[in-house]
């Protein structure tokens, strides 16, 4: 399988990372050398073998339902680049 | 005076806090001042001397009072710039935490504090830990302490290649790292010093900003095999707040050190010989051999034959979950927003201009193999493989105790090298890789000089929770070796 | 008689899935201490997880889990022993992580049903296709500014429990019932208060179309986000009649996300780019499989409370209720355990055993609904207690009172909170059994009234009635209905 232009501009717009249009086609050459080279994962028997999603051999850990944290608005809005009042601001959404 | 507390070991320094022969505020004083005559390494992000002098006259005050609180308690230490640090600004080495002050301590730095330890400042770093060079830093490449046989500037490995470039350029006594897929160890090996990644899950996660969550772990960057012990017990330690912390006790690391390796069982994977190796590699690697059996320890061949597809199964698994994971850099909440038109185009302009080639590379990879229609070619497939390499592990340890491997296939080189090639920029990682697919310990030991004079290191991997040996075995070999040798205007 | 659209092609039957979001009843949210309490000042109840600060992570809470077990069971749904937390990646405002951690593949419960009963006393069985567990989005204000968008992240990271249903549902009518049935399922197990008023339940509507005869489904469109009942209802007929009208014009249905506009009585497509979802779900690798035990299932299930279901038979049976009456009972737990507790006497100044349950049914579905209706109360409000209504049915059964004097005294009741032997004693109310005194008064109204005496002589039963009025009225209803009737028949034809 080997990306083309379309599929780097599609994927570019789902990860919302601004790729000029001249910068498409070298990144298309980068990312297809890359995509080439881990294919040879292919050539892996894997019939049967479960996939491996976490190396740590625990069980889930549950914590109590109790309030512990939260009420710190100043903390959590300490950093935004905009703001007004208590509410994070952003460009208008249009649904 | 100044001069010779910095070439001091941790374990020293504890020595002499404890004798009274100088005091934590002295101590720090000397290494700041080591701090502003390096700055040309460009070692550090953010350089916190106040902060560090604060701590320092507190270790002093708790001392005097009779409250030591453990071999760390004053001692100055350098931080990755992708641990949080409340009220001191955090970068990841990326343009997009732009201003990024947290109001909070990650858990590992926190434990650190608790243990008395001094920050020094904040260290430049690969950005979002994704390189093996620190070019990709925002900041700026930092220079390794080591000069290259023609004078050239060289890169310090990475990602953690300002930690260790500030402890091999005696800066630093220790500094915290944090390994995904060989991000201590390659630096450690480029630098000449220890560098060890624990256990998946010894050390917490929480508060350190995430590349690659199935893989990170934080982990010390020391000049001794015993100062890494000390130091990962200060940074070690099971966290409710990260779900896969490991729920055990800390053993104590340094109490493992004792020097006797009799009978050991050390494997020897002959996977990990590559067409094409260094001599210098290689002879290493056999001198390592020759200094464990030595010791008493048992060497022998054997295969991890799933070894070679490690790499391009971390580079499918990797990007994967950082595509994920830096969706959060939005421009929404914290760091850097561009604004647009529409809030798309603020998301796309704030994550084109704050991330920069390498972090926008890997999330248009990660992005890719988990889209509909490539997850099961590409990120399924690579999770099966991994299931594999663990297992390869699983059987060599039910033969050896721990494996013995070089750490990096090349000593560092020079900055601005390997830049045009991604895939050749991974392969640094080609030893380091296997042993974080499967959550293992695993360390890299200084243990010769190339034939530029350049430092390579050696590389254990261990059982997982099996530091104690891991730390023992590199001991050993820490000891045989013998590695004395200094950058060039480095120390004494 | 199935719902059917009649098109100009001929009859359209309406294919209903839905997916309903509820919100999981718990102090804390589902990865973080933060509070999930309603109505706090905005980004007040966010935890620096919710905010998804760098390097924060999720730590779930049992509760949540304990909650959407009981919740599986209740809709007699299997529990997966195994399943798994994904990550669903998508850029919104108010999604602080870029992606919504739920359950994809591996979800906690599987196939369930839910019984509907009809009104026509059939039953329906809708099928649940699977229950998971996600987190909530924060809450975004677009109509506060001209430029700018503001964000609230207090819902952000609340527990969820996603419930899908199989397309079984055929008509709105059908789907009210379902979520009001649903409802009243989540309610009696306290996994979620539903009120769709605050956003705890709130619902995606999948709807297609097809012909009267076919099998296959036909394209469908989901509206999003619909946040009552009745709006759901609503969505339901509008959407169905645009995709009838849009097959015969030959324009056709394309899948697409819709929004209602239930001002303007229609839906219209969300704006949103091409190929703009792919969410790319993968296992979320700051969290672990969530892995239970038979022994924790089973231990939730022997303690699972009694359903609307099986309280509706019990009431049936035990009480020799209709169906009807029993499903209007227990419709709502309240009330379900309000006629229990007037049913059953207390030994506190009452009698001991068991009431008449037939009229104490009648009592609360009829005067006590009622007045709470003209109120504006819930049966949680009634000024007039389960014991105090007990206590009044004790007054009617041991002829202290009239049933019709016993509907003054309870409005009484229900305005003033007093007790029914109170006010009957104050008022004067008791009934009037003494047949010789009745006897008085129905002697002196036959007196004054020959004309209607005679009328009723002559064999106009209807007239007996208005006697009985005028016998009531002269003794201010406090005489006992049935002695009235027997002595005015006696005197009047005997």
């Amino acid at each position: 399988m080997s990306l083309d232009k379309d599929t780097v501009r599609r994927i570019a717009f789902l990860a919302r990372v601004r790729v000029p249009e001249d910068a498409l086609e070298p990144l298309v050459g980068e990312l297809n050398k890359i995509i080439g080279w881990v294919e040879q994962l292919s050539e892996v028997d894997t019939e049967g073998v479960e996939p491996m999603t976490s190396v740590a051999e625990i069980t889930l850990p549950l914590r109590t339902d109790e309030v512990t944290d939260g009420y710190y608005s100043n903390r959590v809005l300490a950093n935004a680049p905009d703001n007004k009042g208590p509410f994070y601001a952003v460009p208008k959404v249009i649904d | 005076m100044t001069a010779l507390l910095t070439v001091l070991t941790i374990a020293k320094a504890r020595d002499g806090l404890v004798a009274g022969d100088f005091s934590a505020e002295e101590l720090t004083t000397a290494h700041l001042e080591a701090m502003g005559s390096k700055r040309d390494l460009n070692a550090f992000v953010t350089e916190t001397p106040e902060l560090a002098l604060e701590r320092a006259r507190a270790s002093d005050a708790r001392r005097a009072g009779g409250d030591v609180r453990g071999a760390m308690d004053g001692i100055p230490v350098a931080v990755k710039d992708l641990f949080c640090t409340e009220g001191v600004l955090t970068t990841a080495g990326s343009h997009i935490l732009d201003g990024f002050r947290p109001s909070y301590e990650s858990t590992v730095t926190a434990n650190l504090i608790e243990a008395g330890a001094v920050m020094l400042g904040k260290t430049n770093m690969d950005e979002f830990a994704m390189g093996s060079s620190n070019m990709t830093s925002y900041y700026g490449s930092v220079k390794s302490p080591w000069r290259g046989s023609e004078g050239q500037d060289l890169v310090p490995g990475g990602s953690s290649g300002g930690s260790a470039a500030a402890v091999a350029a005696r800066v630093s006594m220790g500094a915290t790292g944090t390994d995904t897929g060989g991000s201590i160890r390659q630096p450690a090996s480029f630098c000449g010093i220890v560098g060890l990644k624990p256990t998946y899950g010894r050390c917490s996660r929480w508060g350190i900003v995430a590349f690659a969550s199935s893989l990170d772990q934080a982990g010390p960057l020391t000049r001794s095999v015993r100062d890494a012990a000390i130091m990962l017990g200060a940074m070690a330690g099971h966290d409710a707040k990260d779900s896969t912390s490991a729920p055990f006790a800390l053993p104590d690391f340094e109490a493992a050190l004792t020097g006797d390796i009799r009978g050991l069982k050390v494997g020897i994977p002959k996977e990990y010989t590559l067409d094409g190796m260094s001599n210098d590699i290689q002879a290493l690697w056999d001198d390592g051999v020759k200094w464990l059996e030595e010791q008493g320890a048992e060497c022998q061949e054997l295969s991890l034959p799933h070894t070679k597809y490690a790499l391009p199964t971390y580079y499918i698994v990797a990007p994967a979950e950082a595509s994920s994971n830096l969706a959060r850099y939005d421009g929404v909440r914290y760091g850097l927003r561009v604004n647009g038109a529409s809030i798309d185009e603020m998301y796309e302009n704030t994550r084109g201009e704050g991330f920069g080639e390498e972090v926008r590379r890997r999330i248009l990879i990660g992005t890719y193999v988990l889209s509909a229609g490539y997850y099961d070619a590409y990120y399924l497939k690579a999770q099966k493989v991994r299931t594999l390499i663990a297992r390869d592990f699983r059987q060599a340890f039910e033969v050896v105790d721990v494996l013995l491997t070089p750490t990096a296939p090349t000593a560092a080189f020079a900055i601005g090298e390997k830049t045009d090639d991604p895939v050749a920029m991974y392969l640094n990682d080609v030893f380091t890789v296997p042993a974080s697919m499967a959550g293992l310990p695993a360390i890299s030991v200084p243990a010769g000089l190339d034939a530029d004079g350049l430092p390579l290191g050696l590389h254990l991997i261990g059982r997982p929770f099996d530091e104690e040996t891991v730390l023992r075995t590199a001991e050993a070999l820490e000891t045989a070796a013998g590695f004395t040798a200094r950058p060039d205007g480095v120390g004494a | 008689m199935a719902y059917l659209i009649q098109g100009e092609t001929g009859g359209w039957e309406v294919v209903v899935g839905l997916e309903v979001h509820a919100q999981i009843v718990s102090q804390a949210k589902l990865f973080s201490g933060a509070s999930t309490a309603f109505g706090a000042a905005p980004n007040n109840q966010v935890s620096l997880v919710d905010a998804a600060m760098p390097g924060m992570l999720p730590v779930i809470n049992e509760y949540c889990v304990e909650q959407a077990v009981k919740t599986g069971l209740g809709l007699k749904a299997k529990i997966n022993l195994h399943s798994v937390f994904e990550r669903k990646n998508y850029f919104y405002a108010d999604l602080p992580q870029g992606y919504q951690i739920s359950q994809y593949l591996l979800p906690l419960v599987g196939e369930g049903t839910v019984t509907l009963g009809m009104p026509d006393g059939s039953q329906r069985e809708i099928g649940i296709e699977r229950l998971h567990m996600e987190q909530d989005a924060g809450k975004s204000m677009h109509d506060q500014d001209p430029n700018r968008s503001f964000i609230d992240l207090n819902r952000s990271g609340v527990a969820l429990m996603e419930i899908v249903t199989k397309p079984d549902i055929r008509s709105a009518e059908e789907a009210g019932l379902f979520l009001r049935k649903l409802r009243s399922i989540l309610r009696y197990l306290g996994t979620c208060d539903g009120n769709m008023e605050e956003g705890s339940m709130r619902a995606d509507v999948n709807v297609s179309v097809r012909k009267v005869g076919e099998e296959n489904y036909r394209t469908r469109a989901e509206v999003k986000n619909v946040n009552s009942v009745r709006f759901i209802q609503q969505a339901i007929e509008i959407e169905a009649e645009r995709q009838v009208e849009a097959h015969e014009s030959g324009a056709g249905v394309v899948q697409e996300t819709r929004l209602m506009d239930s001002a303007r009585g229609e839906t219209r497509p969300m704006r949103e780019k091409e190929f703009a979802y792919d969410y790319r779900y993968f296992p979320d690798p700051d969290l672990l499989p969530l892995d239970l035990t038979p022994d924790y299932v089973d231990a939730i299930a022997a303690d699972l409370t009694e359903l609307p279901d099986d309280k509706q038979q019990r009431f049936v049976t035990d009480y020799g209720l209709s169906a009807y009456d029993a499903g209007v009972l227990v419709a709502d737990r309240e009330t379900a355990d309000y006629f229990e507790r007037v049913t059953h006497a207390t030994s506190e100044g009452g009698k001991t055993g068991s009431r008449d349950a037939k009229m104490a049914a009648n009592w609360v579905t009829g005067n006590l609904f009622g007045a709470l209706n003209a109120a504006g109360l819930s049966i949680a409000e009634s000024p007039v207690s389960a014991d105090a209504l007990g206590k009044l049915l004790d007054l009617i059964a041991d002829g202290t009172i009239s049933g019709r004097i016993a509907k003054d005294v309870f409005e009484v009741m229900f305005e003033t909170s007093r007790a029914a032997g109170d006010i009957v004693e104050e008022k004067g109310l008791k009934q009037i059994i003494d047949t010789a005194e009745i006897g008085t008064v129905v002697d002196r109204v036959i007196t004054d009234n020959p004309d209607q005496a005679e009328d009723v002589r002559a064999g106009n039963d209807k007239t007996i009635g208005w006697f009985v009025g005028q016998v009531m009225k002269a003794t201010s209803g406090k005489a006992n209905p049935q002695a009235v009737n027997e002595l005015l028949a006696k005197k009047l034809k005997g």
